[in-house]
C-alpha cells in the first residue's frame, strides 16, 4: 500500500488516565460512570480560594511509566497554567507542564512478530502529568441550543505521552500504540480502556515526497476522534493518500502560504477525515508557573527504587520465553501480548506439563478461543493450569489423540471438571499400550493383504486398519494404532528373514 | 518596553473581555504602566542570582490518594447561571 514516491511521517500524542482513586489536585473520586456532577469540589470546579495539592500516587504512577519508557527524569519539575476558555474547563486554565516536564527523551521499541516492518525504536519526546477536562454533551432535545456540562472528569490525572515523528506507516503507528498499551497494562498504571476514555490518541501526520528538487514535506495534519487502534491505522492510511492527492493538485509544502498545520477529525462511519476548527496558536496559551502548586524534586534513590519496582516488562519477557522455554518469537509475542496473567498461566502449564511448545499451542488455540467466545479474562478461566497439564500429559503419552483431547477440553471448560472426570463423562478411557498392541496384532492377523501391501511399500494401506480399530475400541488413538501396526509388521518382516 | 493598543485588543480577546474603545485606551495606558515597572526591575544586576523556575520555596507537597466526600450536586450547581437537574448549561459548543 505504500507508494515509493513518498514516505509517511507519523507522531502520536497519547493521553492516558492514571489509575488513582482520587483526582490529581483534590480528593474527589475518579470513578467512571457516576451520575453527572456528583464528583466535584471547590478545587476541581475552580472556586476562588481553593488550593490544589498534588496526588502522591498519581506522581508515582507517572514516574514509573516515564522510567519504563526509558525517559530522562530531571531532578526538578514544576506545573504551569495553560490558559484557554472552554466550557468543560471551569478554571479557565488547565494545570499542565510546559518547559520543565517531569520526563523527556525516552523511547519505546516496536517490532512485528510476522516481520511486517523491521524492529525499531520510537523516540518519546516527553511524558508529562496534567489534569483532564470535563465533558460537554450536546442536548439534542433542547433544539441544539445548549450544551450540558458534566465536571466529574475534571481534574482526573492524565499522563500525556508525546512520541517523536518516528513512525513510517499506519502499521507502525498501530504497533506503537499496542506496545504502549501493553506496557501500561503490565505496569498497572492505567486500565487503558478506550471506550471509557482512559486512553486517547491524537496523531500528527505528513508526507516526505521525493521530487527532482529533493525531498519536500507536506503540511502537517493533526487527526483527532480516533476511537480504536484500528481507527488510527485506517485514519493514517486515509490521510496519507489524501495528502498525496492534495500535494499533486496544489504543490503546497509545509510552511508555504496555505501550508500551516490543520486539524481534522476521523469519521468512523464514513471512514474519512474531515476538517475541524483551527487550534489556537500555542503562544496564545500564555503558560506561566502555577503559583499554588509546589514543584517536585526527584532524587536518584527514588529513581532507583522505581526501577527496582518495575517488574519484568513485555520486551524482556518475550526474550525470556524464547530462550528459557524454547518457543519461537511469534508464539512468545502472542502469549506476552495477552498480558501478565496469561504469561503466568502459560509458565505454570509448561512447568507442570513439561512441554512448553504443546502448552503454547493449546494456550493460543484452545484457551484463547474459549476466552474470546465467553468474553473472559484468563483469571476467570475455569480450567486450572494443573488440570490442563493433566490433559496435555495424556495427549503426550499418546493415550488420547488431539481431537478427542479437544472434546475433553471443551467439557472441562464447560463444567470445571478435572481431565479424568471429563474423560469419564465422555466415556473415554485411556487405552493402555499393551491392550492396544494386542488389538493391532489381531487386526494384522485378520488382514494379511494389508500386511503384504505395507511390506511392498504401501504404508497407506494401514488406513483400513485404523477404521477397524476405532470400531473395536472408540478410545484407540489413530496415530498410536498406525505406529504400533507398522512396528509389528516390521518385527514380523525381520523375524522371517 | 511598552504595550501597544493592538496587543491589548489581542489579550482582551483571549481573556474573552469585550472592551469599548475608551476602555481599550484606558487599559493600554494602565497595563503599560504595570509592564514598564518591570523595566525598573530589569536594571537590577542579576549576574550572580540563580534563575528561578517557581516563586514557591517549598517542594514535594503531596496528598495521599484517599477519597473524601465531594460537594453534593445541588451545592455544586447552585452558582450556575443556567442549569438543569444534573448539569451546567452553556451556549452550544461548536466544533467537537
Ligand atoms: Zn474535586
Amino acid at each position: 500500500m505504500s507508494d515509493p514516491s513518498y514516505e509517511i511521517v507519523i507522531g502520536l500524542e497519547v493521553h492516558v488516565q492514571l489509575q488513582t482513586a482520587t483526582k490529581l489536585f483534590c480528593r474527589c473520586s475518579t470513578r467512571f460512570g457516576a451520575p453527572p456532577n456528583t464528583q466535584t469540589c471547590p478545587v476541581c470546579i475552580g472556586l476562588p480560594g481553593s488550593l490544589p495539592v498534588m496526588n502522591r500516587q498519581a506522581f508515582e504512577l507517572a514516574l514509573k511509566t516515564a522510567v519504563a519508557l526509558n525517559c530522562e527524569i530531571p531532578a526538578f519539575t514544576k506545573w504551569d497554567r495553560k490558559q484557554y476558555y472552554y466550557p468543560d474547563l471551569p478554571k479557565g486554565y488547565q494545570i499542565s507542564q510546559f518547559d520543565l516536564p517531569m520526563s523527556q527523551h525516552g523511547y519505546l521499541e516496536i517490532s512485528d512478530a510476522k516481520g511486517a516492518f523491521a524492529p525499531k525504536r520510537v523516540g518519546i519526546l516527553r511524558a508529562h502529568l496534567e489534569e483532564d477536562a470535563g465533558k460537554s454533551m450536546h442536548d439534542e432535545l433542547a433544539g441544539k441550543a445548549d450544551s450540558r456540562i458534566d465536571l466529574n472528569r475534571t481534574g482526573t490525572p492524565l499522563l500525556e505521552i508525546v512520541s517523536q515523528p518516528d513512525m513510517r506507516s499506519p502499521e507502525e503507528a498501530r504497533a506503537y500504540l499496542t506496545e504502549l498499551k501493553l506496557l501500561l497494562t503490565y505496569l498497572g498504571v492505567s486500565d487503558c480502556n478506550m471506550q471509557e476514555g482512559s486512553l486517547r490518541v491524537d496523531a500528527n501526520i505528513n508526507l516526505h515526497v521525493a521530487t527532482p528538487q529533493g525531498t519536500v514535506a507536506t503540511p502537517i495534519v493533526e487527526v483527532k476522534n480516533m476511537n480504536s487502534f484500528r481507527a488510527v491505522e485506517r485514519a493514517m492510511a486515509f490521510e496519507a493518500t489524501r495528502q498525496f492527492d492534495v500535494w499533486n493538485d496544489t504543490r503546497i509544502s509545509l510552511g508555504a502560504p496555505g501550508g500551516h498545520k490543520t486539524t481534522r477529525g476521523w469519521d468512523e462511519q464514513a471512514q474519512v477525515t474531515r476538517p475541524q476548527r483551527q487550534k489556537e496558536e500555542s503562544s496564545d496559551y500564555r503558560y506561566f508557573p502555577d503559583p499554588d502548586l509546589a514543584p517536585v524534586i526527584v532524587t536518584d534513590q527514588q529513581l532507583d527504587a522505581v526501577r527496582a519496582s518495575l517488574g519484568e516488562l513485555p520486551a524482556a519477557l518475550r526474550d525470556r520465553l524464547q530462550t528459557e522455554r524454547g518457543i519461537d518469537a511469534y508464539d512468545a509475542d502472542v502469549i506476552v501480548n495477552q498480558g501478565r496473567a496469561f504469561v503466568d498461566y502459560f509458565s505454570e502449564l509448561a512447568d507442570i506439563g513439561g512441554d512448553a511448545k504443546r502448552a503454547s499451542n493449546w494456550m493460543q488455540q484452545d484457551v484463547l478461543r474459549v476466552l474470546n467466545e465467553r468474553d473472559l479474562t484468563i483469571e476467570l478461566f475455569p480450567i486450572s493450569p494443573a488440570s490442563l497439564a493433566e490433559l496435555l500429559k495424556t495427549v503426550q503419552r499418546g493415550e488420547l489423540d488431539t481431537s478427542r483431547a479437544r472434546d475433553v477440553f471443551n467439557v472441562m471448560a464447560e463444567s470445571g471438571d478435572s481431565a479424568a472426570q471429563a474423560m469419564q463423562r465422555l466415556g473415554i478411557q485411556a487405552v493402555h499400550r499393551d491392550e492396544l498392541r494386542d488389538l493391532c496384532r489381531e487386526l494384522l492377523d485378520a488382514n494379511p493383504n494389508v500386511v503384504a501391501d505395507v511390506q511392498s511399500g504401501k504404508e497407506k494401506a494401514i488406513g483400513a486398519l485404523i477404521g477397524q480399530a476405532k470400531r473395536r475400541n472408540p478410545n484407540a488413538n489413530p496415530n498410536q494404532v498406525r505406529q504400533l501396526c507398522l512396528e509389528l509388521i516390521r518385527q514380523q518382516g525381520s523375524a522371517q528373514e | 518596553m511598552s504595550l501597544t493598543r493592538q496587543q491589548i485588543v489581542k489579550v482582551s480577546l483571549l481573556a474573552r473581555l469585550r472592551l469599548q474603545d475608551d476602555e481599550l485606551d484606558r487599559m493600554t495606558h494602565q497595563l503599560d504602566q504595570v509592564v514598564s515597572y518591570m523595566d525598573l526591575l530589569a536594571e537590577v544586576d542579576t549576574e550572580d542570582a540563580e534563575p528561578m523556575a517557581h516563586a514557591v520555596e517549598q517542594t514535594n507537597v503531596f496528598a495521599e490518594d484517599h477519597v473524601l466526600p465531594s460537594l453534593d450536586r445541588e451545592s455544586a450547581l447552585s452558582n450556575a447561571p443556567k442549569r438543569d437537574e444534573q448539569c451546567y448549561r452553556v451556549p452550544a459548543v461548536l466544533g467537537d
